[in-house]
């Protein structure tokens, strides 16, 4: 059996998984120390399952604690940054795009060494191990722990990102470091970004590892245990400590992997309606379709993997006012149940609407009785036609897809959506989150720059290919299970012998052994 | 004269965006440099021609090679700053400002980094109006003026100078160096006095930029129509608001060229636009009929926020407006037709002036 568990900002969900089959789900608040939540939702989980615990094979987490420590500026660490590329780079020093106060939470020490590599491998400078020595040493001295080492073209030739890590280690043992090359994409600044994120947040997902591994301990439960990324796969909890930028976003992408779950379905978009916004993500052969552009988190631009979601101003307590009637984006939010009509307040929202038309019973049916008809109806049809948009942006073809409703704000979606083959609204909707946390595969990635004036292109593809499943296996998964579930190819301008970037991801099912 | 401070960078890099036409690649990095440039070296005054005296010599200074390599290996600053002093070197003449080659994308940012670094002025005039991909597409070749002396250098501190006999040897050479040098290069060129460029460059472009970008910054904040406020401001026409259909993309002798097609909604419902694209936007067809061309300007803007669209950020089922905004009439001589017309890229079709068919 499987434990899948979410810890989101309000609630933490958890289910218990036997195979295929939801064995039980709770609900209960999440605790300052994420820990304590936990155990109280395993608490639960357990008295209402009459589960094992030895029977218990492994425990997945969602958290979006990391993101939150980033958004709020808490509990990072002083980090100090080495980017190999000199003598390129000079005029952009790392953290030039950060915002000013997390800058300064973070101490914004940075350094500049020679190195990097040009797009086609060779070197812009040597390396100066000299050079490394002496930017450890003043690091040492100024008492930082955790460092971020990006350099030139990394993801086409991590060596001096390594050597540099080597360097930096022996001279500050108990350094935390992070390469540029594990994180992100090629973008220079951004996947800096990323990697200065995840090297602030080292000390505080070490301290969260050990919070969820004493409170599985507490609980008596032995079974290995893994956190979600937010491409639906998962890491280790030990790699979970090393790498917390990787879980950023892993909330919309479990609740997606969860729908798919729950409703059978591999290719379809996901509507998940909140209070006050609605996402809206495509699934593909299983899998949340990944962002093209930089995303930015906490103000800081990064280029790491991320789920592609469109957010609208759209959810059970938006606002509907005006003449001619407008809906949202302001909301009532976490207030509905003491503002909205049917709950005996004086605001008018879409939940009203939705139980003025008759599709919805909530709260009291008779407060909406004597709202006027035609305003109903526009409120409908607008709502409607947000649906509608944000679903047909969403979708890659113009091919009718089903669509998987999802969220307590759903029940404003009864009309037929445009484009949609059929919408599902499965049961257990509201776990989604667990869900798709107990379910998640191992993944293994590869993005790199081909020239295909030197090989044909279906070997470029076949190479990347290799390069990405050898990942995927690296990380724990069964290489009997292991498939390609995206590629991409950009043919880039302006550069010779047909240059291309590759991107190929690949997952497969954890290996039993280590379950 | 004006000073340009951080936040007028931000609104130029917006609106630079949009006279890119698709391409000219993502003002990010550049903006980023000429933000930390003013930061660290104060802010830069932007001079009209008027009032600069006609035998002071000016020299744009711009980024060659793939945007895609300049997002990872950024340049030194030092580079640019050898490339335009090279130039007043070997002509042994002081160069009283730099300029913008090209008003749309990357490099309508990329001198006022250099302004800032040397405390120069920039004049607020491009060579283009817009985007374009090779050297010896500017108003500067139509007015007879040569690209060399150019000077292209590295972060190494290497730097070439060139001589040739027209601008179009001048593309020829300069792409082979900017591979050497890593599928970049910091250049200057097209060295020109005031009096030249009064004719033979395209005037206050920059400000041009600076308030498309305020305009769409603006709009954000209030309901307004974003479109119609984008379009008033550049003084185009709204050719065309349609849903993005298929995207089609090819890589041919290094150029990102394609085709989308956009089913037509509201007014333009039932119509189907077809739009070609090398880098920048190149032509426009509705239903078989082309609209607009090449040197005219094509903006593919966000439907919702008025925000411009790159060709490489084109996709399926994006909400877009197509608006099209006349060229500078330099453009519009047979001079002018023969560097950047239809006809150069590839299309046999005759150039139609855009306000023909729209005004």
């Amino acid at each position: 059996m499987r434990i899948g568990i979410d810890v989101g900002g309000t609630n933490t969900d958890a289910v218990v998984m036997d195979g295929t089959t939801i064995v039980s789900a709770t609900k209960t608040p999440t605790t300052p120390n994420v820990g304590d939540g936990i155990v109280a939702a395993l608490k639960q989980l357990i008295a209402q399952s009459g589960l094992q615990t030895d029977s218990i094979d492994g425990v997945m987490i969602g958290t979006t604690h990391f993101t939150n420590a980033i958004v709020e500026r808490k509990h990072l660490q002083p980090t100090a940054v080495i980017r190999l590329g000199l003598p390129a780079t000079v005029c952009l020093p790392p953290m030039v795009d950060f915002p000013d106060d997390l800058r300064e939470a973070i101490g914004g020490r940075s350094f500049l060494a020679h190195g990097g590599h040009e797009f086609d491998g060779r070197e812009i400078s040597p390396f100066s191990e000299e050079e490394v020595r002496g930017i450890a040493r003043e690091i040492l001295a100024s008492g930082i722990k955790a460092i971020a080492i990006s350099s030139v073209f990394s993801p086409v030739n991590t060596i001096f990102e390594e050597k540099t890590a080597v360097i930096v280690k022996e001279i500050i043992p108990d350094a935390n470091v992070t390469l540029s090359s594990k994180i992100g994409r090629i973008g220079l600044l951004e996947r800096e970004n990323a990697a200065i994120l995840n090297a602030c947040l080292r000390t505080l997902a070490l301290r969260t590892v050990e919070g969820f591994k004493s409170a599985l301990a507490e609980m008596k439960i032995d079974a290995p245990f893994y956190i979600s990324q937010n491409d639906g796969t998962l890491m280790s909890a030990d790699f979970a400590a090393d790498y917390p930028v990787l879980t950023f976003a892993s909330g919309p992408t479990n609740s997606m992997r969860g729908a798919a779950f729950l409703s059978g379905l591999k290719d379809a978009i996901v509507i998940d309606v909140g209070g006050t916004t609605t996402d809206v993500g495509v699934l593909q052969r299983g899998f949340p379709r990944v962002a093209a552009l930089a995303v930015s988190i906490g103000g800081v631009r990064t280029n790491f993997r991320m789920p592609d979601t469109l957010s609208i101003g759209l959810g059970g307590g938006s606002l509907v006012r005006g003449e001619p009637v407008k809906v949202g984006p302001q909301s009532v939010g976490y207030e509905i149940t003491s503002k909205a009509l049917v709950f005996g307040g004086d605001t008018l929202t879409t939940t009203d609407i939705a139980v003025a038309a008759g599709y919805a019973q909530v709260g009291d049916a008779s407060k909406v009785v004597g709202l006027d008809a035609a305003t109903v109806a526009t409120a409908q049809d607008r709502i409607e036609e947000l649906v509608n948009n944000a679903v047909d942006r969403m979708k890659t073809s113009a091919a009718p897809m089903p669509v998987i409703a999802v969220g307590g704000g759903s029940i404003l979606l009864k009309r037929p959506i445009v484009g949609a083959s059929e919408v599902l609204m499965p049961p257990h909707f509201a776990v989604a989150n667990a869900i798709g946390a107990a379910i998640a595969q191992i993944g293994g990635e590869t993005d790199r720059i081909f020239s295909l004036a030197e090989m044909s292109r279906d070997d470029a593809l076949a190479t990347a290919k290799q390069e990405a499943i050898d990942k995927a296996v690296a990380a724990g998964a069964n290489r009997d299970t292991v498939e390609i579930v995206e590629v991409e190819e950009v043919p880039l301008a302006y550069l010779p012998g047909n240059a291309t970037r590759i991107m190929v991801k690949a997952v497969g099912d954890l290996m039993e052994a280590t379950l | 004269m004006r000073l340009l401070n951080e936040r007028n960078i931000e609104d130029i890099a917006l609106g630079a965006a949009v006279l890119g036409t698709g391409g000219g690649g993502d003002p990010y990095i550049g903006m980023l440099m000429a933000k930390q440039a003013i930061r660290d070296y104060g802010p830069v005054e932007l001079y009209k021609l008027d009032e600069l005296n006609d035998d002071d010599l000016i020299v744009p200074t711009a980024m060659m090679g793939a945007p895609t390599v300049m997002v990872e290996k950024m340049p030194n600053g030092d580079d640019i700053v050898n490339a335009f002093k090279s130039i007043g070197k070997y002509l042994g003449k002081p160069i009283r400002a730099t300029m913008s080659i090209e008003a749309g994308g990357l490099n309508s940012v990329v001198p006022i980094y250099t302004a800032a670094r040397l405390r120069l002025p920039l004049v607020d005039c491009d060579g283009m109006g817009r985007a374009f991909p090779e050297i010896q597409m500017v108003t500067q070749t139509i007015a007879g003026i040569s690209a060399t002396p150019m000077a292209m250098s590295d972060e190494r501190g290497n730097t070439v100078l060139m001589e040739t006999i027209n601008n179009r040897w001048t593309e020829r050479f300069a792409r082979s160096v900017t591979i050497e040098m890593g599928a970049m290069a910091m250049i200057a060129l097209y060295a020109a006095t005031v009096r030249q460029l009064k004719t033979a460059s395209v005037q206050g472009t920059i400000s041009q930029a600076e308030r498309i970008g305020v305009t769409i910054r603006s709009a954000r904040q209030t309901e307004e129509d974003p479109v119609k406020t984008v379009r008033e401001a550049v003084g185009g026409y709204l050719i065309f608001k349609g849903k993005i259909a298929d995207v089609q993309r090819r890589t041919e002798a290094g150029f990102a060229k394609g085709d989308a097609f956009i089913d037509g909604i509201e007014e333009f419902a039932g119509k189907r636009l077809q739009m070609s694209f090398q880098n920048e936007n190149l032509v426009a067809i509705i239903d078989e009929t082309p609209v607009v061309t090449v040197p005219d300007l094509i903006a593919t803007l966000d439907i919702d926020t008025g925000e411009p669209i790159t060709t490489e950020g084109l996709r399926y089922g994006f909400r877009v407006a197509i608006i099209a905004m006349p060229c500078a009439p330099q453009w519009r001589t047979p001079a002018g037709l023969e560097l950047v017309g239809p006809k150069y890229f590839g299309y046999d079709i005759p150039y139609v002036p855009v306000e023909e068919r729209y005004g």
